[in-house]
């Protein structure tokens, strides 16, 4: 699927190119891709250091702990396959609480926490458990409460209302992430259905 | 209400980062060097990224530049229309399970533009959509690709989905709050 998404982009963008006559965009497009996906992951490591040194001091001062307790029922239904007292369900819930609490620069080096985990518990270690495409699933719709940074968007662009997206944002989150839900568990029974026949 | 959650969303941070080093320091932990312990396994991870995030973000670049993205919202425009999701939203839309620069770029832009500022109905929507949904394809690749996954299984056909469903939850989510701007 990603060699097909990626392929897609490559052959679409180059053919488009060819057509449209912005061939000589191209080269340098490429070169601008790269570059970007450097600084990314290497601004990435300013926060992923910080969220990282904080959450062990949470983990060993037995917070991630308490709020696993917390949202342990969900945690069980969402991920039926990960075992309650596992570290990866510690971590996943530990997930879904940033996400919740709209910290999505913590969110990030949690998930990849919690995937760590999982990959300890994966069977097959190049395929995608069902537990790890039920993490995206929740991670990708992400639900948000305060989305920081849209709102200081708005603000330094003059809007008179910039909290007004945090009541849409809610409602739209709620949406798009139970239809996550349904369909990671959909899907999940129609792949467990294919492997069976 | 407003001032609550505008309060709430500057406090929020500083006050998670409080949190922890207090209940660290209640338990007795030697904070600095945990932290600094903890923080070490930041590089790597990030480091790890790189290949993963070089492949993605060149050839979405190329797909942008060739022109390749405008004309799928020629095509997209007219279901975009029936879904009420003004012209000026949809290449927002369209980019936002690929790029969060990307698509938080295009809303800045739409912000500026003289019809559409933050406060119009285009305005709130794309800010809606920008704040519901995260970037899937980012997503996926990253969390996959720092344990070596290769066969996703349904992971981006379940993603993509519901960055559509959150499309559509935004506009129902402007429709039922703001039913003025309509």
């Amino acid at each position: 699927m990603i060699d097909f998404i990626w392929l897609l982009l490559f052959l679409g963008g180059i053919g488009t190119a060819m057509v449209t006559g912005h061939m000589d965009k191209i080269a340098q497009a490429i070169l601008d891709g790269a570059k970007h996906g450097v600084e990314l992951a290497f601004a990435l490591i300013a926060i992923i250091a910080l969220w990282m040194g904080l959450m062990q001091i949470a983990e060993r001062a037995g917070m991630v702990r308490w709020l696993s307790r917390l949202l342990r029922p969900v945690g069980r239904w969402l991920y039926p396959s990960v075992p309650p007292d596992s570290p990866a369900m510690g971590a996943i819930l530990a997930n879904m609480s940033a996400n919740l609490l709209g910290i999505g620069n913590a969110a990030t080096p949690l998930g990849l926490q919690a995937m760590k985990e999982l990959q300890a518990i994966n069977p097959i270690k190049d395929r995608a458990s069902d537990a790890m495409c039920t993490l995206l699933a929740v991670n990708t719709a992400s639900i948000t409460i305060i989305p920081t940074t849209v709102i200081a968007v708005r603000l330094q662009y003059g809007s008179q209302h910039p909290t007004e997206v945090v009541g849409t944002t809610i409602v739209a989150t709620v949406i798009g992430t139970g239809v996550a839900i349904v369909l990671d568990r959909l899907f999940r029974k129609l792949s467990k259905r294919k492997e069976a026949s | 209400m407003q001032s609550v959650i505008e309060v709430a969303s500057t406090w929020i941070l500083p006050l998670v980062i409080a949190g922890i080093l207090v209940a660290g320091a209640v338990r007795r932990i030697p904070l600095y060097n945990t932290f600094v312990d903890g923080a070490k396994g930041g590089f790597g991870t990030s480091v790890r990224l790189i290949p993963h995030v070089v492949a993605m973000m060149v050839a979405v670049s190329v797909f942008r530049a060739s022109g390749a993205m405008d004309l799928i919202v020629n095509w997209v425009h007219p279901v975009a229309a029936w879904f009420h999701i003004p012209s000026q939203v949809v290449p927002m839309a369209l980019l936002r399970p690929i790029s969060n620069a990307g698509s938080l770029a295009l809303l800045t832009d739409l912000f500026q533009q003289p019809h559409h500022g933050p406060d119009s109905f285009a305005g709130l929507l794309a800010s809606t959509m920008q704040a519901s949904t995260d970037t899937t394809l980012y997503i996926i690749t990253v969390y996959f690709g720092s344990v070596g996954i290769e066969r996703f299984r349904y992971a981006l056909t379940v993603g993509l989905l519901s960055d559509l469903a959150s499309v559509v939850g935004s506009v129902v989510a402007v429709w039922l709050l703001h039913p003025s701007l309509f």
